[in-house]
């Protein structure tokens, strides 16, 4: 029988169910008869949830300005075209 | 030069090609499709909004100008990642170098992983908390890492890059990308969980 730091080692690979099936058994034997690991187990991948389902705000439109006013004078020095010449290092 | 209309769903491949050709526009949606994306990244490994817009700047500009070396082996975007990466550990080593670890010295990765809030969430979070609360409660916990569990986590579990590339983009170990990981994410456990958790469910420690 693992212990909870065995199990709590293998987190990961029993989250993303890396692991051979024998191995991925023994660990969800343990998660099963261990309330604590289990709770362990389920808000970590709430956590993951959580974090995944997390919508990605706009870039603030000071920022995005200043970055399309930099690109703008980027394209415009070099003619219109970075990409049909060399390359250049800053 | 290209004069094709850009079809409602995003084609990457027929953009990236046309802003190769020299199309303005082209390139301009690509910056539009995925500046939000690299903004966060940059906030989220830098900490700071300043920074964070350096780092947008000059991922686009370096992309810009290197493009002819973008040779479609990887999406655009993991190409603009590495880009991104690499300026913002700049950022994050030039501030942090006297203060600390450098991200590619081993860090400790004993046993004692940490877990003391052994509670059930309450709700989901999503039901509880607006989205901008929500979101705010997230970006602090992850501002609330160490640089070494965070770039990790970032590229990991927020860009969903693999393991591979995480451990290439920062010259790491598989394994220490794995400790890492194993750490972050333990650690953003326990913050959320004393954010989430069930009232009246009190922490105890175990392990």
């Amino acid at each position: 029988m693992l212990t909870c730091k065995q199990f709590l080692l293998e987190l990961n690979s029993y989250i993303e169910k890396t692991l051979d099936p024998q191995e991925l058994a023994e660990l969800h034997r343990h998660v099963s008869e261990c309330p604590n690991c289990f709770v362990v187990c389920d808000t970590t991948e709430k956590t993951l949830r959580v974090f995944k389902g997390m919508e990605c705000q706009p870039v603030p439109k000071g920022i995005q300005a200043r970055l399309m006013a930099a690109i703008e004078k980027r394209f415009k020095d070099k003619g219109g075209c970075g990409c049909s010449g060399e390359t250049t290092h800053h | 030069m290209s004069t094709t209309p850009v079809s409602p769903a995003f084609d990457e491949a027929a953009l990236v090609a046309r802003a190769k050709a020299g199309d303005q526009d082209a390139f301009n949606e690509l910056i539009l499709h995925y500046d939000r994306r690299v903004f966060r990244m940059a906030k989220q490994i830098t900490e700071n909004d300043d920074d964070a817009e350096d780092v947008l700047q000059e991922t686009f500009l370096k992309a810009y100008t290197h493009l002819n070396d973008f040779q479609g082996n990887s999406k655009f975007y993991t190409w603009l990642v590495r880009i991104a990466v690499n300026e913002a550990l700049m950022k994050l080593r030039k501030r942090r170098s006297d203060k600390t670890v450098p991200l590619d010295e081993p860090i400790d990765t004993g046993e004692d992983e940490v877990v003391r809030e052994i509670a059930v969430w309450d709700q989901n979070p999503e039901d509880v908390y607006s989205r901008e609360e929500l979101a705010t409660i997230l970006d602090q916990a992850v501002q609330s890492l160490k640089a070494a569990y965070r770039t990790v986590f970032v590229l990991r579990d927020i860009e969903e890059l693999s393991i591979e590339e995480t451990a290439e983009m920062l010259g790491l170990s598989i394994s220490a990308v794995k400790s890492r990981l194993l750490r972050a994410r333990l650690q953003l456990r326990e913050k959320l969980t004393r954010q989430f958790k069930k009232k009246g469910e009190d922490a105890f420690a175990y392990l």
